[in-house]
């Protein structure tokens, strides 16, 4: 068993990433969750959230929407719907977005049908906001 | 000389239209090749997803999930998938003829059948002919493949199917071999279907989370989008494809037409002259 992890994230439109990697952190749809080589068989769901995974000294960042990550063997296979790296974001995009999911949201009721799509746009939008942060600090 | 200006006017005519041809052909043959790259894209995604859900869907009972067992035979919804602009052969003529044959044979067993049209092509020929019930059209979704569409065909679809308002769903596309060959093909969306042959021998026991319920019914509606989402691309890259042969063929032709009309044309010319030439010989002759 190698001490790496492989790991491949495809969306719908292309391949984005197929590397060698140290270590995954994910947004599990129960929580954040950790993937280190040598980790057990395993299958889950993702939520909008940010995917980080680090290859030696340095660690990326990926904005990510609904998924899903299947481990075996050292292979970390993700499935996502959306991918962006933290410089591929179109942060004025994202920043409008969010301003309509907020507005649309405050004058909704829970029982809506909108009002699930809503906040999945609110959610997707800070994820891409918080992920394009990261990449300014740099 | 009224007959050797028509035909003047002829070769005219037809080398502007083989102009337009050969233009249009350089246009599809650039499209085909962005087409092309986006259904080689699609690819990994829909075969990943399709090796899980047929592992999870197999060792799961048919009653677990209602996405995968068909309730009764009462309705059906069909899909046709067909393109907004013409001129591109028997692109969507073959889809259409492939419906037609598909509810009139009633290959699927279904009581009624509805319609659900993607295209302007397939709207103008379904609103005027035949007596099918079309349920919704969708036009002008087609210039550009975007998983966005898909994904809200795929919920409509799902959500029809939840409601009962269908017992089954099918798909009705070009898909796409190569450059010059598509095969217009039919899905079933729903129920769905795992394909046995794409289970690995070596089943692992994988952790499921949450659960391996709740995997399944969030990953069933999207494979319905993504396998919708993929015709989307097979279809625009067959379109593209059956144009750039279409308009091929046609300016070939062109090119016979001006070869013949041209002939034609100096024969003519060859006669007239010949004709005045004698007539002012043996005009000559009797002075």
């Amino acid at each position: 068993m190698s001490d790496k992890l492989i790991l491949e994230l495809v969306t719908p439109a292309r391949q984005v990433l197929s590397e060698e990697v140290d270590e995954i952190i994910a947004p599990g749809s129960l929580g954040q969750f950790g993937l280190l080589p040598g980790h057990a068989p395993m299958l889950t769901t993702l939520q909008p959230g940010e995917l980080r995974y680090r290859k030696g000294k340095e660690t990326y960042h990926l904005a990510v929407s609904w998924g899903y990550v299947e481990i075996e063997n050292d292979r970390v296979i993700i499935l996502a719907e959306t991918a962006e790296a933290e410089d591929e974001i179109d942060l004025e995009r994202a920043r409008a977005a969010l301003g309509r999911a907020q507005r649309a949201l405050t004058g909704m009721s829970a029982e809506e049908k909108e009002y699930l799509a809503m906040q999945q746009a609110l959610a997707r939008a800070m994820v891409r906001i918080q992920v394009a942060g990261r990449h300014k600090k740099f | 000389m009224a007959n050797l200006k028509n035909i003047r006017r002829r070769i005219n005519l037809v080398t502007n239209t083989q102009q337009i041809t050969q233009a249009m052909k350089l246009v599809a043959a650039s499209r085909f090749r962005r087409a092309h790259e986006d259904v080689l894209a699609a690819r990994p995604y829909a075969e990943k997803l399709h090796q899980v859900l047929s592992s999870l869907a197999l060792r799961e009972d048919e009653a677990v999930h209602p996405l995968l067992g068909r309730q009764s035979s009462e309705r059906a919804l069909l899909l046709v998938m067909t393109s907004d602009r013409g001129l591109c052969g028997g692109f969507n003529m073959n889809i259409i003829k492939m419906v037609e044959r598909f509810v009139e044979e009633n290959a699927a067993g279904f009581a009624a059948y509805d319609l659900m049209i993607i295209g302007r092509k397939g709207k103008d020929y379904f609103t005027h002919h035949s007596g099918h019930n079309i349920v919704k059209i969708y036009e002008g979704v087609t210039s550009k493949a975007s998983y966005g569409v898909s994904s809200l065909l795929g919920q409509e679809v799902v959500a029809g199917f939840c409601d009962r308002a269908y017992d089954g769903a099918y798909l009705f596309f070009n898909a796409f071999r190569s450059a010059i060959c598509q095969q217009e093909t039919v899905v079933q969306l729903l129920p769905i279907v795992p394909r046995e042959t794409m289970v690995e021998e070596n089943v692992v026991c994988f952790i499921y989370e949450p659960d391996r319920r709740q995997v399944l019914e969030s990953i069933l509606p999207k494979y319905v989008e993504v396998e919708i989402y993929r015709a989307f691309v097979e279809s625009l890259a067959s379109e593209h494809g059956a144009r750039m042969s279409a308009m091929d063929s046609a300016s070939k032709n062109a090119t016979q037409m001006i070869q013949r009309l041209t002939l034609q044309y100096n024969r003519m010319r060859q006669a007239a002259i010949t004709k005045e030439l004698s007539e002012i010989i043996s005009g000559a002759e009797s002075v």
